[in-house]
C-alpha cells in the first residue's frame, strides 16, 4: 500500500513543521516540508499530494492578527490551486496557527462554497495572555471528521495567544447543527469545561477546540496533537508510570495525539 | 512633518479581551477607568488608488470581529481621553513591515521599505479621569525611550478630526564622512574622549568609549607609529573590540601578581584538567572559543549551550532588552560551528520586589525616572515571552530571584541550547574558517542607529549619561526566517565557510573576529543596507541592530547563497571580502576610513594588573529565638518571592514547541515549579538533555568561596535529581559583579573563581562556556534628590547541561503514592547563613538585619558518592519522586513535593542524618548542600536503602493520602500540623495578578 503523500508547509515563522512531519511519518504517511514560496513558485506541485498540513507557529509574528498575513499571502498567490486541491479527495489539517490561517481563508468551516471569506474567528484568549498548558478534549462522535474517527478523549497541549473560537449568531448554530465541531475542551473527569479557565484555556464559545468542514476531510484544531504522540511527552507520564508499575503494568509507548495522524494516514488505504 | 495619505483604524465589533485586561490592570493600580476601547492604526504613505484602499484595509482586518475606517477617526461612545502610542522615529516597527509586505504582495509592486507604513495603537478611556490621571496612565502604557505618545481629550480629538496622519520619519543628518580625531592632546581631554566620547562639530560628545588611560596611551602610540591621526571609526571600533564586554579585561587581567589571571587560572584550567583526566572519555567540543560551548549528545550529534546577560539594555527598556537578549543568544547557537539549531531557551531574572514603588532617578533634577521594579519585571518577562514563543524555541527552564539590590539594575540571564550534527557535508561541523577571497555577506536585518555603544555602555555603570540609542528592538520573525534558511538549508548545502553572530559591536566585532581565521578584511560600508539614510560611517560599523549574522561565502557559491536567501525572504548583501593582508580595511564611497593592523586590533589591548583585598567588614551573626509558630513560618516561606510559584511565567512561555520537553517546568498534578527540565532534541531518540542551574547571591555577602561552591553543587545536584548521570554533565558560568574596580570586590571575585576551579574539578564537570558582566551598579538620586548608589550583590549563575541516555531514567518532584517512604540523602548542618529563612527572620525583626551565620560548605567527595548512588537508584527505577533540596531547605522541598503530588506527608526531623543541628528551624530550613529528598515505594525500600547503605541517608517520613502535613521535631513533638491546601494557597497567591 502506497503511503499517502503529505505536504507540510513552512516559512515566515511557522515553527511546528518538523514535529508535524515527524508525526505524519510516524503514523505511516510520507511527508515533506516545503516553503510556501516554493509552492507559490510552482503551484502545480499541490497536485502531487494527498494531504496538506498547515502547522503551528507564528507566521509573520502574528502581526495584524494570528495567521492573517500568511492567509493574505496565500489568498494573493495560491487560492485557486488550493481550491482545486480541496475539491479532490484529499485531506487538510491545520494546527494552531495553521487553523487560524485556514479560518482566515474561509477553508473552515466553509459553510458555503466557493470558499474564500472568513466566517468564524479565533480571537485573543480571554486572559489576553499566551497559554501553554495541557488540556483534555472530548471528540464529537457525530462529526464527519476523518481525523477523529474512533477517538474518544485526548490529553494534549495547547500553546497560543489567540485561540478563542468565536462565531456570530446563525453561523454558530449552523456549525453545531451540521455537527462540524470535532473536539471540545472538558475537565479532567470529562465534564464540559463550560467556558471555565483553565480547562477551557481561551474562552472559546461552546468550548470549541476544533472544527471540520462538511466533508470531514478538512479539520482545524487549536491543540497540538503532534506534541502528544508519545507517553513521555505527557505532562503526567511520571505519575502514570508509577501507578502502572505498582500494578505490574508496563507503560505504553504512545499517547493520544497519534490517533489524529493514524486516521489521516489510514484514510487512503 | 510629513502626512501619510491614508490612515486606517481597525476596531473590534465584539468584546475585545485586550480592553478588559488593560482596564483591570489600571483599576488595580487605582485609576478610575470605567471603559477601555482599543484601535490598531496604520499610517500608509504610498501611491495607492483610493479605489484599492478597501482591498488594502481588508489585509488588516478579521471581518467577523473587526471593522475599519479609512481617513475617518474612530469615535467610540463615552470616552473622555484618547491616548495614541506608536514608535519613535527609527525604532523598529515589526507590524509595519508585515503590513508593507502584505500590501506589496497585493499590489505586486515594492513600496519604500522604511517610509511607507507605520503602526500605532489608540486607547480610548472612559471614566472620571483628570488630565494628570491620563498622563500617568500613559506612563504605564509606553516607554518614552522608544515610543511616542499623544494624548487628546475627547473634545480635542473630535475637534482635530482624530489623531492625525503625521508619520514618524527619521530625519538624520549625520556627517557622511569619517572625522579625524586628535589624540595628541592634554591628559584631561584624552580622558574626556575615553569617558564621554569623541566630540562632534557641535561639541557634543557621542557617548563613552569606555577605555582606560593605559589603553588610550597605547592607541595614541600606535597611531604615532603609523604617522597619522586616527579616524573616529577606527577609535570607535577599537573601543568596541577592547571593551570589557568583549575582551573581559578583568577576567583576563593579571591578578595579585598572577599572570594567568582569573579566567585562565580558575575557569579554563579547570576544563583543561578535566578533559585531560578524562582522556578518551572527553565529551567537550569547542569550549571557550566559539559562540557557544558543546558536549557530545550521541554518536551523531553535539548539543551546545550558551548563557548571556542583557542587564543594561533591560534596565532602560525591559521589553526590548529582554527580547533582544533571548533572540541574541539564539544567534550564539546559530553561530556555533557551521550553525546549530536552537532547541531550548533558558531564562533567569533577578529583580527588586515588584511591590517597591519608591522612585529612583538618573538625574538630580529628577526628570529621568527609573522604571519601577514592577514595570521592569513585567517588561522583561514579556520580552522573553515574545522572543522565545515567536521563534518557535521552547523556553522550559528558568528561575526568578528577588533582592532589593537589583533595583538599580536588574539581571536578565538568557540562554539557548542547540543541536548540530557532528559532520556536515562529510566535514567536522565545529571547524570553520573564513578563507582569503571569500565574500563577507551580511544576512538578516538592516542597520540603523539601534544599540550604538551597546558594548561600551554595558561596561559602565548606569547613569544619566547612558545613551538612549543603546536600546534595541527585537524582530524575531526576521531572525526565524534567517535561522531556518541557514540551519535547515544553507548549512547542509555547504554554501559557506564560516559564520558568526552580529552581537556587541556589530559588524566591527563580527567581521574583525572572523578575519582572524584568514588574516584580513576589506569592507565597503556604503553597501550595508540601512534602515534610513543619514548614518555616519562609524555608526554603520558599530551599530548593534539586531537579527544579523556575518557569513563567509566562497565566490563560487555566492549566487546559490544569495538566491536561496532571496527565496526565503531574507536580505543578504555582500559588503566586502576576507583577505590575508594582515590588515582590516574599511572604505566608505571609495574613501579609506579605517586601516588597522589586525594584530593590534585584537591583541594590542594592554593587560590590566589588578590587586585584591579582603574586606575588613564581616557580617556578624545575629541571634534569633526559635519561632513558636512553625506552621506559620512554613506558610510564609512558601509564599516568599524567591520560593513562590511562578506558574504565570511557565505557562506563558511555550515549553512544548518542538515536542521535546519531557520533564516540564510545572510538575505533578499540583503544577509546582521544578528545578530542572529535560528535553529530547532528536524526536526519534530516547536520549535527553537535562538543564538546571544554581544561584545564591546572598551567600556572597558572607562567603563568596562557598557561594560559588554551592551554586555549582546545586546546578549539578538539580540535574542529578532529575536523572542526569554525573559523567555526562557540564556547566556554564555567568559572573555578574559590581563595582569591579574595587579591590574588595575583586577579592570576592577571586574567591568565587577559586571555588569554581575546586568544585568543578572535584565533580569532573567542565565549564564549556561563560560570560561575565562586571559593572552592575547604579548611581542616581532618590525622591528627595539625595545621592543613591545601588550595586547588585555579587551574583554567580551556574547553569548545568547534561545528557541522559534514556529519558526513562528521569523523575519529577511530585509525591505519587500514599504510603511511600520519604528519605533525605546527605547531611543537614547548621548552615542558615544567607539562607531564605534568615532573610525572612531579618525582615520580621526590626531594621531588617539579615542573620549572618554559616554559609553551607560543599563536601565534594561525599556528595559525589551520594550523587552516583542517586543515579543508580533512578536508573533502577527505585525512586518515585525526587527533589533537590535548595532554597528554603528541607521544609520547602518537602512542601513542593507534597503540593505537586497533591498529597500530604508526615515528617520526623529526628530521622535525618545531621551534624550540629540543635533547633527544629535549623533542621527545616538550613540550606546544607548535597541533599535530595525522595519518595520510595515500600516494596522498593530495601533495595533503595542498600544502595545508600554506607552513605548518609535517613528515612524521615511517609507520604499520606488526604491533605495533612504533620512534622515532628527533633524531640519528637509535633511542630507543624497543617493542610497542604493552606500552604499551596500561600505558594500560589504571591504572584496572583501578574
Amino acid at each position: 500500500m502506497a503511503k499517502p503523500r503529505t505536504l507540510v508547509i513552512t516559512g515566515y515563522g511557522i515553527n511546528c513543521d518538523e514535529e508535524t512531519r515527524f508525526a505524519f511519518e510516524y503514523a505511516g504517511a510520507e511527508a515533506v516540508i516545503m516553503h510556501i514560496n516554493d509552492i507559490i513558485d510552482n503551484p502545480a506541485i499541490l497536485d502531487r499530494y494527498q494531504i496538506v498540513s498547515f502547522p503551528g507557529g507564528f507566521s509573520y509574528g502574528d502581526d495584524t492578527g494570528s495567521g492573517k498575513a500568511l492567509a493574505s499571502r496565500i489568498k494573493n498567490n495560491l487560492m485557486e490551486e488550493l481550491r482545486r486541491f480541496i475539491e479532490r479527495d484529499t485531506l487538510m489539517l491545520g494546527i494552531c496557527n495553521g487553523f487560524q490561517v485556514m479560518v482566515h481563508l474561509g477553508i473552515l468551516p466553509a459553510l458555503e462554497r466557493p470558499i474564500g471569506e472568513a466566517q468564524v474567528a479565533l480571537i485573543h484568549n480571554g486572559s489576553n495572555r499566551y497559554q501553554c498548558r495541557w488540556v483534555d478534549l472530548t471528540v464529537e462522535a457525530a462529526s464527519p471528521s476523518v481525523f477523529t474517527r474512533g477517538l474518544g478523549t485526548l490529553h494534549i497541549p495547547v500553546a497560543h495567544g489567540e485561540g478563542n473560537f468565536y462565531a456570530p449568531e446563525g453561523i454558530l448554530e449552523t456549525i453545531e447543527a451540521r455537527k462540524l465541531v470535532t473536539m471540545r475542551y472538558v475537565g479532567p473527569a470529562g465534564a464540559p469545561a463550560g467556558g471555565e479557565f483553565p480547562h477551557n484555556p481561551n474562552g472559546s464559545i461552546n468550548d470549541i477546540a476544533s472544527i471540520c468542514d462538511g466533508t470531514g476531510r478538512i479539520m482545524g484544531m487549536m491543540p497540538h496533537p503532534e506534541r502528544g504522540m508519545f507517553f513521555s511527552q505527557r505532562d503526567d507520564w511520571t505519575l502514570l508510570r508509577e501507578e502502572m508499575r505498582r500494578h505490574g503494568e508496563a507503560p505504553p509507548e504512545l499517547s493520544d495525539g497519534v490517533g489524529i495522524f493514524m486516521n489521516a494516514a489510514g484514510y487512503f488505504s | 512633518m510629513r502626512e501619510a495619505r491614508f490612515r486606517v483604524e481597525v476596531f473590534a465589533t465584539i468584546a475585545d479581551a485586550r480592553c478588559d485586561v488593560v482596564r483591570e490592570r489600571l483599576l488595580r493600580q487605582g485609576f478610575g477607568v470605567e471603559s477601555v476601547c482599543i484601535t490598531d492604526n496604520y499610517l500608509i504613505d504610498a501611491e495607492i488608488p483610493d479605489a484599492m484602499m478597501d482591498s488594502v484595509a481588508s489585509l488588516l482586518v478579521q471581518p467577523v470581529v473587526q471593522g475599519f475606517l479609512v481617513n475617518t477617526p474612530y469615535l467610540p461612545e463615552g470616552f473622555s481621553h484618547a491616548v495614541e502610542i506608536g514608535y519613535l522615529p527609527g525604532v523598529t516597527d515589526n507590524v509595519s513591515h508585515t503590513v508593507r509586505e502584505s500590501i506589496e504582495d497585493l499590489l505586486k509592486r515594492p513600496l519604500d521599505i522604511e517610509k511607507s507604513v507605520f503602526s500605532s495603537t489608540t486607547y480610548f478611556f472612559g471614566g472620571d479621569l483628570s488630565d494628570a490621571d491620563v498622563e500617568s496612565i500613559g506612563y504605564e502604557l509606553h516607554n518614552p525611550l522608544i515610543q511616542r505618545m499623544k494624548i487628546l481629550s475627547a473634545g480635542e480629538y473630535r475637534k482635530s478630526g482624530g489623531m492625525g496622519n503625521a508619520v514618524p520619519l527619521v530625519d538624520l543628518h549625520e556627517k557622511p564622512t569619517a572625522d579625524i580625531v586628535d589624540l595628541d592632546v592634554e591628559t584631561e581631554e584624552l580622558m574626556a574622549i575615553a569617558r564621554e566620547g569623541i566630540a562632534g562639530e557641535d561639541g557634543i560628545r557621542r557617548g563613552p568609549l569606555a577605555l582606560d588611560m593605559a589603553s588610550m596611551a597605547v592607541i595614541r602610540d600606535y597611531f604615532q607609529k603609523e604617522k597619522r591621526k586616527p579616524t573616529d571609526i577606527e577609535l570607535e571600533s577599537i573601543a568596541q573590540t577592547w571593551s570589557e564586554h568583549c575582551k573581559h579585561t578583568i577576567f583576563a587581567a593579571e591578578i595579585d601578581g598572577d599572570g594567568e589571571g582569573i579566567f585562565r587560572r580558575y575557569i579554563r584550567s579547570a576544563t583543561e584538567k578535566i578533559r585531560r583526566d578524562r582522556g578518551d572519555r572527553d565529551f567537550c567540543f569547542s569550549v571557550f572559543k566559539d559562540n557557544s560551548g558543546g558536549i557530545e549528545f550521541d554518536d551523531d550529534f553535539i548539543v551546545t549551550d550558551k548563557v548571556e546577560t542583557h542587564n543594561s539594555p533591560s534596565a532602560l527598556d525591559p521589553f526590548g532588552g529582554a527580547i533582544t537578549g533571548i533572540v541574541g543568544v539564539n544567534r550564539d547557537t546559530i553561530g556555533f560551528g557551521l550553525a546549530a539549531k536552537p532547541v531550548a531557551n533558558r531564562y533567569g531574572f533577578c529583580f527588586a520586589d515588584p511591590g517597591d514603588d519608591r522612585p529612583l532617578y538618573r538625574d538630580g533634577a529628577r526628570t529621568q525616572r527609573l522604571l519601577s521594579p514592577r514595570r521592569i519585571m513585567e517588561g522583561v518577562i514579556h520580552g522573553v515571552n515574545v522572543g522565545g514563543n515567536t521563534s518557535g524555541i521552547p523556553t522550559p527552564q528558568g528561575f526568578v530571584y528577588f533582592d532589593e539590590r537589583y533595583k538599580g539594575k536588574p539581571l536578565v540571564f538568557v540562554g539557548t541550547v542547540g543541536i548540530i550534527p557532528k559532520t556536515v557535508q562529510g566535514k567536522s561541523s565545529v571547524e570553520k574558517s573564513a578563507v582569503d577571497g571569500d565574500c563577507i555577506v551580511m544576512v538578516g536585518g538592516r542597520v540603523g542607529r539601534d544599540g550604538i555603544h551597546g558594548a561600551t555602555f554595558s561596561s559602565e555603570a548606569l547613569s544619566s549619561g547612558s545613551p538612549a540609542t543603546a536600546v534595541q528592538i527585537g524582530d524575531p520573525i526576521t531572525q526565524k526566517k534567517l535561522s531556518d534558511a541557514i540551519v535547515k538549508e544553507a548549512r547542509d548545502l555547504g554554501l559557506y565557510n564560516s559564520i558568526t553572530d552580529n552581537g556587541a559591536g556589530g559588524l566591527s566585532c563580527s567581521v574583525a573576529e572572523m578575519a582572524r581565521e584568514c588574516g584580513g578584511f576589506e569592507v565597503d560600508l556604503e553597501r550595508v543596507p540601512l534602515k534610513y539614510p543619514g548614518l555616519s560611517p562609524w555608526q554603520i560599523w558599530v551599530s548593534e541592530s539586531q537579527e544579523r549574522m556575518t557569513i563567509s561565502v566562497p565566490e563560487d557559491r555566492l549566487d546559490d547563497f544569495i538566491d536561496l536567501m532571496a527565496r526565503r525572504g531574507v536580505e543578504a548583501t555582500v559588503i566586502g571580502r576576507f583577505t590575508s593582508s594582515g590588515r582590516g580595511i574599511v572604505r566608505y564611497h571609495g574613501e579609506m576610513v579605517f586601516d588597522l593592523d589586525l594584530g593590534f586590533l585584537h591583541d594590542g589591548l594592554p593587560r590590566k594588573s589588578l590587586m585584591t583585598k579582603m574586606p575588613e567588614k564581616r557580617i556578624r551573626p545575629v541571634a534569633f529565638p526559635e519561632p513558636s509558630d512553625m506552621a506559620g513560618v512554613l506558610r510564609e516561606m512558601a509564599g516568599r518571592l524567591n520560593i513562590a510559584s511562578y506558574e504565570f511565567i511557565s505557562t506563558q512561555y511555550d515549553h512544548e514547541v518542538q515536542a521535546g520537553v519531557v520533564i516540564k517546568p510545572l510538575q505533578g498534578r499540583g503544577k509546582v515549579n521544578g528545578n530542572a527540565t529535560v528535553i529530547c532534541p532528536v524526536l526519534s531518540s530516547r536520549r535527553g538533555v537535562v538543564l538546571s542551574q544554581g544561584i545564591y547571591p546572598l551567600y556572597s555577602d558572607i562567603d563568596p568561596y562557598r557561594m560559588a561552591a554551592c551554586s555549582i553543587d546545586t546546578a549539578v545536584r538539580n540535574a542529578v535529581a532529575a536523572g542526569c548521570p554525573m559523567d555526562r554533565l557540564a556547566i556554564l558560568d555567568n559572573f555578574c559583579w559590581c563595582d569591579s574596580s574595587k579591590p574588595e570586590r575583586l577579592w570576592q571575585l577571586k574567591m568565587a573563581a577559586a571555588a569554581c576551579y575546586d568544585t568543578a574539578v572535584a565533580y569532573g564537570t567542565p565549564f564549556i562556556s561563560g560570560k561575565d558582566s562586571m559593572f552592575n551598579d547604579f548611581r542616581g538620586y532618590d525622591e528627595s534628590g539625595r545621592d543613591v548608589a545601588v550595586s547588585i550583590p555579587p551574583t554567580l549563575l551556574v547553569s548545568s547541561i547534561g545528557v541522559t541516555e534514556d529519558i526513562g531514567f528521569c523523575q519529577t518532584i511530585d509525591f505519587k503514592c500514599p504510603g511511600d517512604h520519604i528519605y533525605l540523602t546527605g547531611i543537614t548542618g547548621d548552615e542558615c547563613g544567607g539562607s531564605e529563612y534568615h532573610s525572612l527572620l531579618g525582615e520580621r525583626s526590626k531594621g531588617g538585619e539579615s542573620a549572618g551565620g554559616t554559609v553551607p560548605a560543599v563536601d565534594t567527595a561525599l556528595h559525589l558518592r551520594l550523587y552516583r548512588a542517586m543515579e543508580e537508584a533512578l536508573r533502577r527505577g527505585l525512586v518515585a519522586s525526587s527533589i533537590s533540596v535548595e532554597r528554603g531547605g528541607l521544609g520547602v522541598a518537602a512542601l513542593k513535593s507534597s503540593m505537586a503530588g497533591m498529597l500530604g506527608f508526615e515528617l520526623s526531623l529526628a530521622g535525618m542524618t545531621r551534624g550540629q543541628v540543635a533547633r527544629n528551624d535549623t533542621a527545616l530550613f538550613s540550606e546544607s548542600q548535597g541533599r535530595i529528598l525522595v519518595s520510595v515505594a515500600p516494596t522498593q525500600a530495601r533495595d533503595f536503602e542498600s544502595i545508600f547503605a554506607d552513605l548518609p541517608c535517613g528515612r524521615i517520613g511517609t507520604v499520606s493520602a488526604g491533605g495533612e502535613i504533620v512534622i515532628r521535631g527533633l524531640e519528637g513533638n509535633t511542630i507543624v500540623h497543617s493542610a497542604v491546601e493552606e500552604m499551596a494557597e500561600s505558594y500560589r497567591s504571591r504572584f496572583r495578578g501578574f
